[in-house]
């Protein structure tokens, strides 16, 4: 076990280095369906983090006691645990919301993302490390769904977080709240990120 | 014992007891917070139905006047082709007791998924006198418009005698409502459910006003004077 990340090396990878949306594309669909405004992307960003580092920790704590050939459905178990709760207190607490969201909170249950970090980290590692990956990569999901969801309201509808930051004459693009808007945003965004890390990447090597 | 320690349940037993621990941990959480979930979906319906019934700007001037209407939830039976449907319709009733309007919930295919409307009709049911979508999941920027008010409010005043029919184009005649551009299918979907509400719980909401509950005696005086 001596070659795995620490916690804090954990924490930061997820971060940018080793970002679920823009480096591993893992997690697409929420990526691409919720990411039409400020609000709901922030919401499904956070529901994501609890289920994240909920099922982290668990998976932790029990991973010794982890039969090979069984593991799977006891990450499922988990996860799908986890999101029922955060999909019921959605709707108890910020019920506009969870019919904004829709049918995507129960669908945080087949979301890659989590499952990965289960097998990659949670049940090969510490209760600490764990919830620091799981912290890491849920802040690196909440920036990448931001972003996305930055540009797409903003473009779209003139507004950022329900308020309006563009002039009444900007003619509103309604195609960026749109599913192909999300395709869109998604791509240049992607494309633009990895440009951003080729740059960095001559760089060191010019060092 | 080797073969106890081999078969396929003993090899699940952490599968058996979290599902057990987790399926407990959540018939908790439901119990606490199921109330409250369907006291979030009751309290939206009841929110809407003074507008519904009064149009937005009475509504808020009985809410001003603290004049509040007493709502009556019921549900309409109708028998049709063989096959039960059960209509959930709310009265509305001023403090007097006469009757202000009717309130149906009813739900219908759209384009993605089921659309849940609520229906306002006057006392007599005789015009439509608001119309509200509860729930939709139509595709957000073309179909989800149904949800706006411009749209929403070309219901307003419409006979419940004849059938609304959907054009494309310039709605002209009384019976016609618009559809949204690039959005004819959900367009259609709602008129749809609103043409069929009217059908299947007309009758019953003059007949039942004509037998006289007694809350909507009044009404029934109102209406010979």
């Amino acid at each position: 076990m001596a070659d795995q990340p620490t916690a804090f090396e954990r924490f930061v990878q997820g971060i940018l280095p080793e970002n679920p949306v823009y480096r591993q594309l893992l997690g697409l669909c929420p990526t691409l369906a919720v990411t039409n405004g400020m609000k709901p992307a922030i919401t499904m960003a956070c529901s994501v983090a609890f289920v994240l580092l909920c099922a982290n920790i668990v998976i932790s704590l029990i991973r010794n006691l982890l039969k090979p050939h069984l593991r799977i459905v006891v990450f499922t178990l988990t996860i799908a645990t986890f999101v029922t709760i955060a999909d019921r207190f959605l709707a108890a607490y910020l019920f506009q919301m969870s019919k904004t969201l829709g049918p995507y909170i129960p669908l945080i249950i087949v979301n890659c993302l989590i499952i990965c970090r289960c097998e990659v980290c949670a049940s090969k590692q510490s209760v600490g490390t764990a919830a620091s990956d799981a912290i890491g990569q849920a802040i690196g999901f909440g920036l990448a769904l931001s972003s996305i969801a930055a540009v797409r309201e903003i473009l779209g509808t003139g507004m950022f977080f329900g308020m309006r930051v563009l002039p009444s004459a900007w003619p509103d693009w309604v195609i960026m709240v749109l599913p192909p808007g999300a395709f869109i945003t998604l791509g240049l965004l992607l494309g633009f990120v990895n440009w951003i890390g080729i740059i960095k990447s001559r760089r060191s090597v010019n060092d | 014992m080797s073969r106890l320690r081999n078969s396929n349940l003993f090899q699940a037993w952490l599968v058996l007891v979290l599902a057990t621990v987790f399926g407990t941990a959540l018939a908790g959480i439901q119990s606490k917070l199921g109330p409250i979930i369907e006291n979030n979906k009751i309290k939206e319906t009841m929110e809407r139905i003074p507008s519904l019934v009064l149009g937005e700007d009475q509504a808020e001037k009985t809410m001003r006047q603290k004049d509040f209407l007493a709502i009556e939830p019921r549900v309409i039976e109708i028998k049709k082709n063989g096959r039960t449907k059960f209509y959930t319709v709310y009265d509305a009733l001023f403090k007097d007791g006469s009757m202000a309007g009717h309130v149906a919930k009813a739900s219908g295919q759209g384009y993605a998924d089921n659309i849940e409307v609520l229906l306002g009709l006057d006392a007599g049911a005789e015009t439509i006198t608001g119309l509200f979508i509860l729930d939709q999941k139509e595709t957000p920027g073309l179909g989800n418009r149904i949800l706006e008010k411009p749209w929403r409010d070309q219901f307003l005043n419409k006979s419940s005698n004849k059938r609304l029919v959907v054009v494309k184009g310039k709605a002209g005649k009384a019976y016609e409502i618009d559809a949204i551009s690039g959005a004819t299918i959900s367009s259609r979907a709602v008129t749809g459910i609103v043409n069929k509400t009217i059908a299947d719980v007309k009758a019953q909401l003059i007949a039942s006003r004509k037998s006289g509950t007694p809350k909507s005696k009044n009404g029934n005086i109102k209406e010979t004077k």
